[in-house]
């Protein structure tokens, strides 16, 4: 960049020009990011499959002798419950890995739904635009202004609440970010003069969707997909954690947060590390995702 | 200017309508609401004679209309099924409490991001600018109840400092205003931060400094002002986010505000209310939304080409 | 590389009031295309871009016609409308005996395939996502014309033809330069034997140097393929080697229609001479004569409120009273030279 004399001086004070080291040291960090992200959902995933095999203990077992154990470096805490007891006697470390089953169930097949109904919606609506547009984008944007969790909420409450039915509440309350994306790009994309290629040999506009267009918005989907399923385990446990999703006696993070709660005074790992379990989940996907990101946009733009 | 304005008026009621509608039908879907309004052994016959009487025999369509004329014109959502008052009473009881919760978090949200946001902008790559990344990112993540439970934990059990339940002083305030504006912090600071950095490389910026203004004047004004025009407009957006965090909030502090009192009515099955606070919510979503796009429009002249 | 023979016709292929005759492969009969501008809260009509305003022109077999003028001027909406990319808003376009402007979208498919477009970006012109051998030769299994084995041979076949080799068809767009991706546009458009294809600006977006590669093939396959061309473009150089015709276009209006060689040495029309004025003179020699740098004055008027009577009044050199009052018949002054304007009338 080129600056006048009169200011170098000034903008050496307050600004430091990014040197190509720090900018490679910066994408390279953000990578390594990814890699932990990376990692982080590798054990979900392993937790998820292998944990009968892996969890030192039944989740459901209850041993009232044994209750509100503290973790095992604690005082008057056993290695047997590393993580310590509820207060039911459960052990906490097995609970948690149950709910790493449970979390993950949810979170990608709400966030499947989503991008079902979404990425459908999206389409239609770019592609044709006209009437149709207005009325999904009408309906893109009241949904996004609403708060999810008293939709969501509502709809549990009506369905009653079953994996089931909070897999569907989260997938319909959760599309509209996908649909405003989908649109967005397939309206880009209907002006290129691939499509109108596509158009002029005759193709149909079922095989020009699928084909064409479809392949091209996958990169930007795949990357908010992957941000959402954090964001749909968010939301699960709120819903159990507010009473109105897994019921008990199923662990779910949510759950043990809530039961956590009535005892955080003085047993705070019963909160402390569901919780812990949720945020890193969630983190290790967002950090997965933004390297995605990283990833993909550039060779966006190179192509 | 004034067709933009009409235009979103439009839209806002409409949306108000709708979603009345879907909450309205909501309670349709699973049950018949004749039954939630009598005891569990009344007979069938019973129950049709109930269902004349109270009119809930009619098709839905002009049920819905009655709620709608009822509502609107005599801001009467129907009695809570649970405390036996008008559900309006209720939600205007509980109002209060959650506009100073919400009040208190945008006040600590901006005062935190907003001076990070712009510090990150200015010594690009330093350590503010750093934090504001990892905050942004760890900020993401964060489930705010999870939050709120370790901060009442930390502060609240171990080093004893700040009250966690109650709500009668300016202390109490404290912890959950910080809870609920955990999850805006990082937007804001983010785009405080890339607004900042965009304007910042303007020509404009440059003129202004070869003019040899001081370099907090240059910040300032010509700057920060253009940078704060998208922080406005997300706002607005921001209703939504922090009305939606108030229930969770809410609950985990035992705060006594609208949010708690819409769980509590969904886990209970008092339709009237939960009906009620579903519109009032949308009410505010939307004029929130509303009012921080007039304004964005006000303040920067491209908006309003629309 | 001009064709040698000249078409010795004894009626000219311009159509106001012609009897259609055999040789026309392609027959525009004042075509207009109005593209609606709407505002406001209902999304009410408030005026119409005139991009296309009554075009008549045909094209006989075998035939190169070059459509050239100022961006803006309606051109490439003339060939997208041919290829029924729009829906015209009045006209007829005769293809074969049938006015494909009134057809149906599926009746529509049979001639799809029989008229081609090359189009002018080669960035966007090929989806980046698919091999280069599926962008040539998807058409041909969609259509069922070729499977198997025979669908490989005939997409090498293709890429031959336009001068790329068969290692290249598993690459993917973004590994080739700008020209190759023209290439593989047109062996894309080779692929179903077409009869006509319209080139839309088909080397804007190119190097000088690639360009007259580009033309020069097209050139080459004209006959080998028995093909006829529309080409599309702004500059008068890139089509005058290859035109047999050239159709000049000004404001979504015909300016003049002629013979290469005609519009050349005799344009008739005040802007058919300011855009040859403005061909940089490369070569020199018998067919230039000297011409007088003719500048136009002020800017190209709106389509959305185009001049009243001849469209060209406001920028004339040559304008004269009734030039403002009454838009100029295309009248012919030659065999085989149209022209709009009023010094003819």
């Amino acid at each position: 960049m080129a600056e006048t004399t009169i200011e170098l001086s000034r903008l050496e004070e307050t600004e430091k020009e990014p040197t190509v080291l720090s900018l490679v040291l910066r994408k390279m960090w953000h990578l390594r990011l990814g890699v932990v992200g990376g990692l982080v959902i590798l054990l979900l995933l392993v937790t998820a499959v292998f944990t009968p095999l892996l969890a030192p203990h039944d989740p459901y077992a209850q041993n009232i002798m044994k209750r509100l154990l503290p973790p095992a470096w604690m005082e008057g805490g056993e290695r047997v419950h590393l993580l310590g007891t509820d207060h039911l006697g459960r052990d906490l470390l097995t609970r948690i890995m149950y709910g790493t089953r449970v979390s993950l169930l949810v979170g990608l097949s709400a966030v499947v739904l989503q991008v079902v109904i979404g990425v459908g919606l999206g389409l239609l609506a770019g592609f044709h635009g006209g009437r149709i547009d207005s009325v999904i984008s009408f309906l893109v944007n009241v949904m996004m202004g609403f708060p999810f969790i008293l939709l969501a909420m509502s709809l549990v409450a009506v369905l009653g609440p079953s994996l089931q039915n909070i897999i569907i509440a989260l997938g319909v309350t959760g599309w509209p970010v996908f649909t405003r994306v989908a649109r967005i790009e397939t309206m880009k994309l209907r002006e290129q003069e691939f499509v109108l290629a596509a158009t002029s040999l005759a193709f149909t506009t079922g095989r020009i969707l699928v084909k064409h267009i479809l392949p091209n918005l996958l990169p930007s989907i795949l990357v908010l997909a992957t941000v959402e399923v954090a964001r749909a385990i968010i939301r699960e446990s709120l819903l159990s954690f507010l009473g109105l999703g897994i019921q008990p006696p199923t662990p779910s993070w949510g759950i043990m947060l809530a039961e956590g709660r009535d005892y955080m005074l003085l047993q705070w790992w019963l909160a402390a590390f569901p919780g812990l379990a949720i945020f890193l989940a969630a983190l290790g996907i967002n950090l997965l995702g933004d390297a995605l990101r990283d990833l993909i946009d550039p060779h966006l733009r190179k192509s | 200017m004034k067709t933009y304005i009409i235009k979103r008026l439009i839209q806002a009621v409409g949306i108000c309508l709708v979603i009345s509608m879907i909450s309205f039908f909501l309670l349709f879907l699973n049950t018949d609401p004749a039954l939630l309004l009598l005891p569990p052994e009344a007979e069938v016959e019973d129950i049709e004679v109930f269902k004349k009487q109270t009119g809930l025999d009619r098709p839905v369509i002009v049920q819905y209309l009655d709620f709608l004329r009822k509502a609107v014109l005599e801001g009467d959502f129907g009695e809570s099924f649970v405390a036996k008052v008008p559900a309006m009473r209720l939600i205007a009881e509980r109002f209060p409490a959650t506009l100073k919760l919400a009040l208190a978090a945008l006040i600590f949200v901006n005062v935190v991001a907003v001076p990070v946001g712009v510090v990150a902008a200015i010594r690009r790559y330093s350590l503010w600018d750093n934090l504001a990344t990892f905050t942004a990112l760890v900020g993401q993540a964060l489930p705010l109840y999870w939050f709120g439970i370790m901060l009442i934990i930390i502060f609240g059990v171990w080093l004893g400092w700040l009250p966690i339940s109650g709500s009668d002083s300016l202390v109490h305030l404290i912890l959950p205003a910080v809870t609920l504006g955990s999850w805006i912090v990082p937007i804001n600071m983010r785009l405080v931060r890339s607004g900042m950095l965009e304007v910042l490389s303007q020509d404009y910026i440059r003129t202004a400094r070869a003019k040899g203004l001081v370099e907090r004047k240059v910040l300032y004004k010509h700057a920060f002002k253009n940078a704060a025009i998208p922080l406005v407009t997300v706002m607005g957006m921001q209703f939504g986010l922090l009305l939606g965090g108030a229930v969770v909030t809410e609950t985990v502090f035992a705060w006594p505000g609208m949010g708690r009192l819409a769980v509590d009515s969904i886990r209970m099955g008092d339709y009237p209310v939960v009906q009620a606070i579903v519109v009032i919510f949308a009410m505010c979503v939307v004029l929130g939304n509303l009012a921080a796009d007039i304004l964005a429009a006000l303040i920067d002249p491209r908006i309003r080409l629309d | 590389m001009r064709t040698g023979e000249r078409q010795q016709s004894p009626r000219p292929a311009a159509p106001p009031g012609i009897a259609p005759r055999a040789a026309h492969l392609l027959r525009v009969e004042g075509l207009k295309k109005h593209f609606p501008i709407r505002k406001g809260l209902l999304g009410k009509t408030v005026g119409h871009v005139f991009a296309v305003d009554g075009v008549s022109f045909a094209i006989r077999k075998g035939e190169t016609l070059g459509l050239v003028g100022e961006s803006g001027c309606g051109k490439s909406t003339v060939g997208r409308c041919l290829l029924r990319l729009y829906d015209p808003t009045a006209g007829r376009i005769i293809y074969d005996g049938q006015d494909i402007a009134a057809l149906s979208p599926r009746d529509l498919t049979r001639f799809r395939t029989k008229i081609q477009m090359i189009f002018q970006d080669p960035y966007s012109s090929l989806n980046p996502r698919l091999r280069v051998k599926e962008i040539v030769g998807e058409a041909l299994r969609v259509h069922n014309l070729a499977g198997g084995r025979s669908w490989l041979e005939r997409v090498a076949e293709m890429m031959a033809e336009v001068g790329l080799q068969a290692d290249h068809l598993a690459r993917y767009p973004h590994e080739f330069s700008g020209g190759q991706r023209q290439r593989i546009g047109i062996a894309r458009a080779l692929a179903m034997s077409p009869e006509l294809i319209v080139a839309d600006e088909p080397v804007s977006a190119l190097d000088v140097s690639i360009q007259a590669q580009v033309i020069n093939l097209l050139d080459s396959l004209k006959e080998k393929h028995r093909l006829s061309y529309l080409i599309i473009a702004h500059d008068l150089a890139v089509v005058e080697h290859i035109s047999d015709r050239i159709a000049v276009m000004y404001l979504g209006k015909l300016a003049e229609l002629a013979s290469d060689r005609e519009i050349y040495l005799n344009p008739r029309h005040p802007y058919t001479t300011a855009l040859l004025s403005a061909v940089p003179k490369a070569e020199a020699g018998a067919r230039e004569r000297r011409r007088q740098r003719q500048l136009l004055t002020g800017d190209v008027p709106s389509p959305i409120n185009p001049p009243s009577g001849c469209r060209f009044h406001t920028r004339c050199p040559e304008v004269k009273e009734l030039c403002a009052r009454t838009e100029p018949p295309m009248i012919q002054v030659e065999p085989d030279h149209w022209v709009s304007c009023h010094l003819f009338s």
